[in-house]
């Protein structure tokens, strides 16, 4: 454990104020000895805001890259439907912001096959260098050889951080990379800064909670963040003024244990993160037959419909339609939410909307606290007025 | 054939506040759970036992009361279980979580089979599963909402963004159930009569039984990141609250007003 526990400090009453502070009850006193247990989760609030000197962060002998070595930051640019997934613009556009503070380059790498169209794209949304690995045998995703090539790219550059989109395929590769440097990953990073030092600050809602945190590696490198489609904002052209390097790929590489047997288009389905409107329902829909008034007004203002998880849960929506951090992360230019009641677990998925209009009975709920108009009040009777008016146009 | 489905053991409610005065976190922390996706992954490895025969082990990292989630996985079908548990394990992040894990199950024996859920609803990063297998040097996959056993090969159906990838693997790997693939069953009113406490069938492992003693690889020492600063989000600066009159009339208003009607 870094935290040491000073026991010759603790009285009864210290003790006390110790194990009530921690909220994650990983304090233990048993009138004798104070005891630190593995329900820890080293948010270090006992050395913070505890009784002075009880508990302290002990820092030895901790790997310590030399930050130097690393330069640039790094966009993996998912194309594994043939084209660049969008959010890799929107990381071209953070990442050009980040590389000023500290001046460095900004790389996007690729990994597929017959790629050269779309490489120039990324040439054209700000990246000072794109590299390619471009194989037939890396046509389809195989999670080995993709992280022969990712971890062969990082080896030979050394950027000093690496962002990756959070699509199912980012998921799945970024951590395995991580992993293989021994070095820190964030998943699902709401905002990115970057410090002089070069250590990027990754901002993420954390402990499931209604909580963020600022997350930072600061002794290792590369630093790797995923973040999610529609976080940022995509970045307008700019003039090109890089260059596509080709690298080798290896053949030990692409002798992995992965036989594919088939690999289909899934058949164009209604994302709502694609969506410009939503209408989003949660917890204070009674039964699944009042669906229908919902129904009714979002075909009126065009919009896709949405819901919290609980709805999922309790089965009345398919996985698909869920915003939040185990759902989707939507970005429109009005989403209208009834009877939810705003967990971050949902805001953090929403909050960037344009125009957030929430419907609640309670004055208190979360939700209020993230959108432009509170409108507290009961949506069943709200919403057949409003489908009234907008029918009757006034 | 040995299968070992990873489980975690989750807080009831996700509902944190921060206390204005002192900064500090309020947590409920009186209820727990099993990480619900964790019972699909169960549930997928109930499918492949029955079919198949074998073993099926569960594993989980965290505190003494994780043992909780172990016997329910146990009542639901499981034939043993692994807590891997110890002072020196907590404070992790991904990187040592699944590092520990890793020492853990190459402690608790041989395998053939890894399955985890998609992600736990207390972290939600769904990257464990994947680090898992890296340290492993096993193959893995993600988002699998099929599987099955083809000799010495799992074959599997994997939502894979735009596209649905089939595929086998060569045993041993690691395979991370997607979300709402299958409905999970209940434990059993029977088991949990006749195991109990479950005491013969729960091994625990602590930082003596594993290989790698390096304390630098686990917990928070082993942690590559940090958290500096918990804080509330912001809260909406320019904000309307409408809590009287005509409220339907005064949002007909605001969406003619935004041309959305």
């Amino acid at each position: 454990m870094g935290l040491i526990v000073h026991q010759e400090l603790i009285d009864k009453e210290k003790a006390e104020i110790l194990v009530n502070l921690c909220p994650f009850n990983a304090i233990a006193y048993d009138g004798n000895k104070l005891d630190i247990t593995a329900a820890c989760k080293s948010c270090r609030m006992c050395v913070n805001k505890g009784p002075s000197g009880c508990i302290t962060f002990e820092e030895d002998k901790i790997r310590k890259d030399e930050k130097d070595e690393y330069k640039g930051i790094l966009v993996y640019a998912d194309c594994n439907s043939g084209k660049i997934h969008p959010v890799a613009y929107e990381l071209l556009g953070k990442a050009k912001e980040l590389c000023k503070v500290i001046n460095h380059p900004l790389y996007a790498l690729m990994i597929g096959h017959n790629l050269e169209n779309e490489a120039q794209s990324l040439l054209e949304y700000g990246a000072d260098r794109v590299f390619v690995y471009d194989d037939e045998k890396l046509k389809d995703f195989d999670v080995e050889s993709y992280t022969d090539c990712l971890a062969d790219f990082i080896e030979r550059y050394k950027p000093s951080s690496v962002l990756v989109g959070a699509t199912n395929l980012g998921r799945c590769l970024a951590p395995r990379v991580a992993a293989r440097f021994e070095t820190g990953l964030t998943a699902d990073c709401t905002k990115l800064e970057m410090k002089e030092n070069t250590d990027l600050v990754q901002i993420r809602p954390a402990f499931g909670g209604n909580i963020m945190a600022r997350i930072v590696n600061p002794n290792r490198r590369p630093q790797f963040a995923t973040v999610r489609y529609k976080v940022f904002d995509k970045p307008l052209k700019s003039e090109v003024h890089g260059e596509v390097i080709n690298l080798e790929v290896k053949k030990e590489w692409l002798e992995t244990s992965q036989d594919i047997i088939e690999v289909i288009n899934k058949p164009k389905e209604e994302d709502i993160a694609e969506a410009e409107v939503i209408v989003a329902v949660g917890r204070g829909l009674k039964s699944k037959s009042d669906l229908d008034m919902v129904n009714e007004l979002a075909d009126l203002l065009n919009a896709s419909v949405a819901c919290s998880r609980p709805m999922v849960e309790n089965g009345i929506f398919e996985a698909k339609y869920q915003i939040g951090l185990s759902g989707k992360t939507v970005k429109p230019k009005l989403i209208i939410t009834l009877g939810i009641s705003g967990a971050i677990q949902f805001t953090s998925g929403m909050k960037s909307s344009d125009c957030i209009i929430a419907v609640n009975n309670d004055p208190n709920a979360q939700i209020f606290d993230v959108a432009n108009y509170c409108v507290t009040g009961d949506m069943y009777k709200i919403v057949p007025d409003l489908i009234k008016k907008i029918r009757e146009g006034k | 054939m040995n299968i070992i489905v990873c489980i975690k053991q989750v807080p009831g409610s996700t509902h944190v506040n921060v206390d204005p005065d002192t900064g500090t976190l309020i947590r409920d922390g009186a209820s727990a759970k099993m990480n619900p996706y964790d019972l699909n992954a169960l549930e997928l490895a109930f499918g492949l036992k029955e079919k198949y025969g074998g073993t099926l082990k569960v594993v989980s990292m965290g505190p003494p009361s994780a043992l909780e989630v172990i016997r329910e996985a146990i009542y639901m079908g499981a034939d043993e279980g692994i807590l891997i548990s110890d002072r020196k394990f907590g404070g992790a992040d991904v990187l040592a979580t699944s590092y520990t894990l890793c020492s853990g199950i190459k402690a608790a024996g041989d395998y053939d089979l890894i399955i985890t859920g998609k992600q736990t609803t207390d972290g939600d990063t769904a990257q464990v599963g994947s680090e898992l297998a890296e340290h492993l040097s096993i193959p893995h996959m993600a988002y699998v909402k099929e599987l099955e056993i083809v000799e010495d090969r799992v074959k599997f159906v994997s939502n894979m963004d735009e596209k649905i990838i089939t595929a086998t693997l060569k045993m041993p790997c690691l395979i991370c159930a997607d979300g709402d693939i299958n409905t999970p069953r209940l434990p059993s009113f029977k088991r949990k009569k006749e195991y109990g406490d479950c005491k013969d069938k729960i091994k625990i492992i602590t930082f003596n039984d594993v290989e790698d003693k390096d304390e630098y690889h686990y917990g928070l020492k082993g942690s590559a990141t940090q958290v500096e600063k918990i804080f509330e989000p912001d809260k909406e600066s320019e904000r309307m609250v409408i809590d009287s009159g005509d409220l339907s009339l005064q949002m007909y208003e605001l969406l003619k007003e935004r041309k959305f009607v």
